[in-house]
């Protein structure tokens, strides 16, 4: 099987607030042979992915409801800043539930903020996506799906050709450093006034003790989906 | 003949607004990402994106009105006005959207409704200049954006 094949196999889902970006990942992503899934929020997400936004997560999977729909994903591309929960509410989330913790998951932000890319590449995302995205970010998406290839069931075992060349792992704190200095100079002092974590922070923190562990997914209706866009 | 003028007339256009500093690079990414399977990708984006700000100004205008001196407010409404214009390339606007964010920084009230006034009135002119872009392009028909000349 080619990796051409797999790719278009790759299921993402994309998470962005903005209609604007969400259409533009959607192409981007498709452009990239990626099957895409776009929602506009994290709470939308988690139920996608058969988290609920609730603590209710001792329920047994026989309880999921009939309109409950649920996906397979292979990467999460989230927006950082977003209302109610933001990208990185969604990483903790997604990183502490049993069943979705060996999901990749990427930020974007508009904003260049050193201290929120390091702590969201320490707490568990692959990489940290200065917007607007481009085309060649697409590109470091592949290797993060190859590495973490599982043998789900609706995945078939991809062996990396020999010609391929994958990205080395993101060792480094920040993407593209020298436009990270740009970004902040055009700015200037502007990201003190609104940090568009807040209280949110605190209350992921507080789900996240609520949380129990997720059963195992094998008894769990799975739907597989092309270009399914859920929005509001 | 005549399609090759209207596309001429169109990438004419688009480099003035280049020239000029309302669009920078990543509006190139965009036209770039249509393709075959989305032939109108960019006109679909420069109406969402027209349709959107709209919104997010009313948004931005109503809280000044109803929340006076709630400088957190007014600039997490413009933060997300200013994301949309980073998207799309709008950079001009972008500019008037970072100067609102530093007035608010500064909770310089008199200073948000002046910068607000420009960001309406960039958002304006934009609109006037890619609604022309888009319908040259239009009628110069179905072949490849105008970034060069001859007809399919």
């Amino acid at each position: 099987m080619t990796v051409v094949d797999a790719e278009s196999r790759f299921h993402v889902l994309a998470v962005d607030d903005s209609i604007i970006d969400r259409k533009l990942i959607e192409m981007l992503l498709k452009n990239s042979s990626y099957q895409v899934t776009t929602v506009d929020s994290g709470s939308k997400a988690l139920e996608l992915l058969g988290l609920r936004d609730e603590a209710a997560e001792s329920s047994p999977p026989s309880s999921s409801s009939p309109d409950h729909q649920e996906i397979d994903v292979n990467l999460i591309i989230t927006d950082y800043c977003m209302p109610g929960m933001t990208g990185y509410d969604l990483l903790k989330r997604v990183k502490g539930s049993s069943s979705l913790k060996d999901i990749p998951v990427v930020i974007m932000s508009s904003e260049n903020v050193p201290a929120r890319i390091n702590r969201c590449l320490e707490d568990g995302a692959e990489e940290f996506f200065l917007k607007p995205v481009k085309l060649a970010d697409m590109k470091k998406l592949k290797s993060h799906l190859l590495k973490k290839q599982q043998p789900r069931k609706c995945q078939p075992q991809i062996q990396p050709e020999p010609e391929q060349r994958l990205e080395a792992p993101p060792t480094q704190p920040a993407h593209r450093p020298e436009e990270a200095l740009a970004e902040v100079t055009a700015d200037g002092a502007t990201t003190a006034v609104s940090d568009c974590n807040g209280s949110n922070k605190r209350k992921a923190a507080a789900m996240e003790q609520q949380e129990g562990l997720t059963p195992p997914e094998s008894t769990k209706p799975r739907l597989s989906n092309s270009s399914l866009a859920v929005e509001t | 003949m005549e399609c090759y003028n209207l596309q001429r007339q169109a990438a004419c256009l688009k480099r003035s607004l280049f020239d000029q500093g309302y669009l920078d690079e990543q509006f190139c990414q965009i036209e770039d990402l249509q393709d075959e399977a989305s032939p109108n990708f960019t006109e679909e984006v420069v109406s969402l994106f027209f349709k959107d700000s709209a919104r997010l100004m009313t948004n931005i205008e109503q809280a000044m009105e109803k929340n006076p001196r709630d400088f957190n407010r007014w600039d997490a409404h413009m933060q997300q006005l200013k994301g949309s214009c980073y998207s799309i390339g709008a950079s001009r606007m972008k500019n008037e959207c970072t100067s609102f964010r530093n007035n608010c920084g500064d909770e310089n009230a008199e200073g948000c409704m002046r910068s607000f006034q420009k960001v309406k009135r960039e958002h304006g002119v934009l609109r006037q200049k890619l609604e022309s872009y888009i319908q040259l392009l239009r009628q110069a028909g179905p072949a490849e954006t105008a970034t060069r000349p001859g007809c399919a």
